[in-house]
């Protein structure tokens, strides 16, 4: 029998989950734990330098490994700091745990000094939350929220500490429990066979079909699985921007990203489809465009592992609740005994128009006569000096549209929807590999200070900053809609990043002009491979992300420029 | 229309917290809510009364299910069950309106509960729809306060919700 007190108990039992990183920022209630990190060696804390950042940089972690992030903050502000994380991790079903310290049992309820109900704050954003009230239970509990957090739907999970659950000097049996068994939850193990047969039936018989893939499939580990079906079928596929990667961006069947920023290809072979087989993703209102009017001859078949994801906004014919792994394999098994291939004479033709949409936009922009370059010849550029293979944050707006419009993701998780912190936490897990975070100017301020965090560690992650002197994507639906009026779009008085991430210990490159930009990029992954650089580069702010759909209308109703409507 | 929604969920602090905040959070209406616990010192019972098309109601029962503490559902009003609810009422009961309170009450099976020299206080248990018309009879104008405990609701013959 071992008598550890709580705050060893709960980096024992973090060690005994399989955590290598803690992202965190210490503070008073969690005093006692940050003393019991400190003498132990087995797992390892970042110290970042605002609370946002640790969740973010956990993301970033546990979406590249496809583990789950651990988090450690403080009561009241240092928990309150991470909501933005923790519901970043929710809307994408990212596996988090995120241990929140809290005041001591008996001062709970009192507004005692930075006393915050982080249960309460987060509980609409979290899988699960749990509230220590004894210090022996900690182990089970970490135990517990590591099994939520990553199986079924993952999700971020909260653990609230109060500090007294932490006292050095009262200790207590630890025990780890060998095996997590709940009665009130049990994620699907596999889908319905009578389903998947139908499904497999439907798919045989499709003469206009589309696989419509999102981030379930990269979650799940199972984006192999989807490049075979696909192939085997010889279907047209689309991604969802958390699904970038599934399936190869270079690949002839892909027909790239799908909804309000999709490809022409991808949203008119949505519309005009008669099957639409949609996994591991949601239809949510970025794809769908109108509800009415998503997909008028489609029969949808939807995979997915959380119910309540399937006939939520669309209905579908044939609902599949399963992990998309097993449902897939099983397809694949039902084709092999099958022994039917679908219609070739109906797919040649619908290839043929599917080709002919590819020619019609096939994500063409136009270059200026002058030096200033457009974003998307940047991202073009940055895609070829890093041969397609690095790892991709980005944060919000139009830096993040054309990145994932041009960066052609050949592998899964290597996409992530956010920013520098997650940048950050997948370098430190792939020191190896090219980590770039496309950026705009507005986004990368709101957490600029992790520059400090990055010097400490020694985290060589690149910075392209598309900077367009503006809240693009912000000014972009101005100029659309409200007759160019840029409220509060323009970036008046920024710094010199050069200078600044100089001042922080780092490498600056300022490029204005085409011609700097292949000697800025090559000494950014040559020269100064071991560095962290930032790469600030001016591009027209005039600028707009097109395809954009036509708010109200159908998947096929789109800008394809400012003058060209389909 | 309207469901019944009965609910095993763990008993444990917090957990109807997550019950309620869904409803708020979604959007979803509860008209009623009573819970208890249970024979099983580690489950409590919460039946509940929202309104909502089919659509509605499949998202309701799918989010309840997510929430880790919910460990079984069921929609009552999808098969034969029975639902009662309790009320207690104080009416004013002066002059021969006493005679003609006590009367309706009797009809509706209800007991007075508590006397004073002008008030009566009532105690009726039914469905809502019972509780309603009595209200309606003794004519709303003499109700001083109601009370109602919220719909309880279990289903007919051999089925159970249990673990
Ligand atoms: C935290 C947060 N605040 C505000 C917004 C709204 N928003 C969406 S895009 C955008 C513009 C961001 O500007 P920048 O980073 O320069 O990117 P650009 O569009 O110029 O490429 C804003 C403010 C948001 N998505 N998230
Ligand atoms: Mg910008």
């Amino acid at each position: 029998m071992e008598l550890m007190s709580g705050g060893d108990m709960l980096v024992r039992a973090l060690h005994e989950s399989g955590v290598e990183y803690i992202y965190g920022y210490p503070g008073g209630s969690l005093l006692h734990v940050y003393d019991a990190v400190y003498r132990q060696s087995a797992v390892k804390h970042v110290l970042v330098r605002h609370e946002q950042a640790a969740a973010h940089m956990a993301d970033g972690y546990a979406r590249a490994t496809g583990k789950p992030g651990v988090v450690m903050v403080t009561s009241g502000p240092g928990a309150t700091n991470t909501i933005t994380g923790i519901a970043t991790a929710f809307t994408d079903s990212i596996p988090m745990v995120v241990i929140t310290g809290q005041v001591m049992s008996h001062l709970i309820g009192d507004d005692a000094f930075q006393e915050t109900d982080m249960l309460g704050v987060s509980r609409p954003i979290v899988k699960h939350s749990f509230a220590v009230r004894r210090p022996e239970d900690i182990p089970e509990i970490v135990a517990k929220a590591f099994y939520i957090a990553s199986t079924g739907r993952p999700g971020p999970v909260v653990i609230d500490i109060p500090k007294d659950m932490t006292m050095p000097n009262e200790r207590y049996e630890y025990v780890y429990p060998k095996k997590i068994k709940m009665r009130s939850y049990t994620p699907p193990q596999r889908g319905h066979s009578g389903q998947i047969k139908k499904a497999v039936e439907l798919l045989l018989a499709a003469k206009r079909p589309v696989i419509y893939s999102g981030g379930g499939v990269i979650i799940d580990g199972s984006s192999d699985k989807l490049r075979a079906l696909v192939d085997r079928l010889n279907f047209p596929c689309t991604n969802t921007l958390m699904g970038l990667g599934a399936y190869p961006g270079t690949g002839e069947r892909f027909l790239g990203m799908l909804g309000m920023h999709g490809s022409y290809e991808a949203n008119m072979a949505m519309h005009n489809a008669d099957v639409v087989i949609a996994i591991g993703a949601r239809f949510d209102d970025r794809v769908t465009n109108a509800t009415n009017k998503f997909c008028p001859d489609a029969k949808i078949i939807h995979v997915d592992i959380d119910p309540s994801s399937i006939s939520k906004t669309i209905i579908a014919d044939v609902p599949i609740v399963g992990p998309v792994g097993a449902v897939l394999d099983e397809m694949m098994a039902l084709l092999d005994e099958a022994g039917e291939t679908p219609d070739a004479e109906a797919l040649e033709t619908w290839w043929k128009q599917i080709n002919e949409w590819r020619e019609r936009h096939g994500g063409r922009y136009e270059k200026n006569d002058s030096q200033l370059m457009k974003p998307q010849e940047v991202i073009e550029a940055m895609w070829t000096a890093t041969k397609g293979d690095a790892f991709i944050t980005s944060d919000v707006g139009q830096h993040q549209m054309f990145a994932a419009q041009y960066y052609k993701f050949d592998k899964p998780n290597r996409w992530m929807g956010f920013g520098f912190p997650a940048a950050m936490g997948i370098k430190m897990n792939f020191p190896d590999d090219m980590v770039v975070c496309v950026t705009g100017e507005g986004s990368i301020q709101m957490n600029i200070q992790e520059l400090s965090t990055c010097l400490q560690y020694g985290i060589p992650v690149k910075i392209l900053c598309l900077n367009n002197g503006s809240l693009g994507m912000v000014r972009q639906w101005q100029d659309m809609n409200y007759e160019g009026r840029h409220s509060h779009s323009y970036m008046e008085s920024l710094p010199d990043f050069v200078k600044l991430v100089e001042a922080y210990g780092h490498v600056g490159i300022r490029v204005t002009e085409r011609d700097q930009l292949p000697q800025a990029l090559e000494d950014t992954f040559g020269k100064y491979n071991d560095r962290l650089v930032f790469l600030d580069v001016a591009v027209d702010e005039t600028e707009h992300v097109y395809p954009m759909q036509v708010p109200t209308g159908s998947m096929r109703d789109m800008w394809l420029s400012k003058t060209e409507r389909t | 229309m309207r469901h019944i929604i009965s609910i095993l969920l763990e008993n444990e602090p917090g957990a109807l917290s997550r019950v309620t905040g869904l409803f708020a959070q979604r959007g979803y209406n509860i008209e009623t809510l009573t819970v208890a616990p249970t024979e099983d010192e580690t489950l409590s019972r919460l039946t509940m009364t929202t309104t909502g098309d089919d659509r509605k109601i499949e998202q309701i029962t799918k989010q309840l299910n997510k929430l880790i503490e919910v460990v079984k559902l069921v929609d009552l009003s999808e098969g034969p069950h029975i639902e009662r609810e309790l009320m207690l009422i104080k009416v004013k009961a002066i002059g021969a309106q006493r005679a003609e309170i006590k009367r309706t009450a009797d009809i509706f099976r209800g007991q007075i509960v508590d006397v004073s020299p002008s008030v009566y206080t009532i105690q009726l248990t039914g469905t809502t729809d019972k509780l309603e018309a009595f209200i309606e009879s003794i004519g709303p104008g003499c109700v001083l306060e109601t009370v109602r405990t919220g719909v309880s609701g279990i289903a007919r013959g051999e089925k159970v919700l249990s673990l």
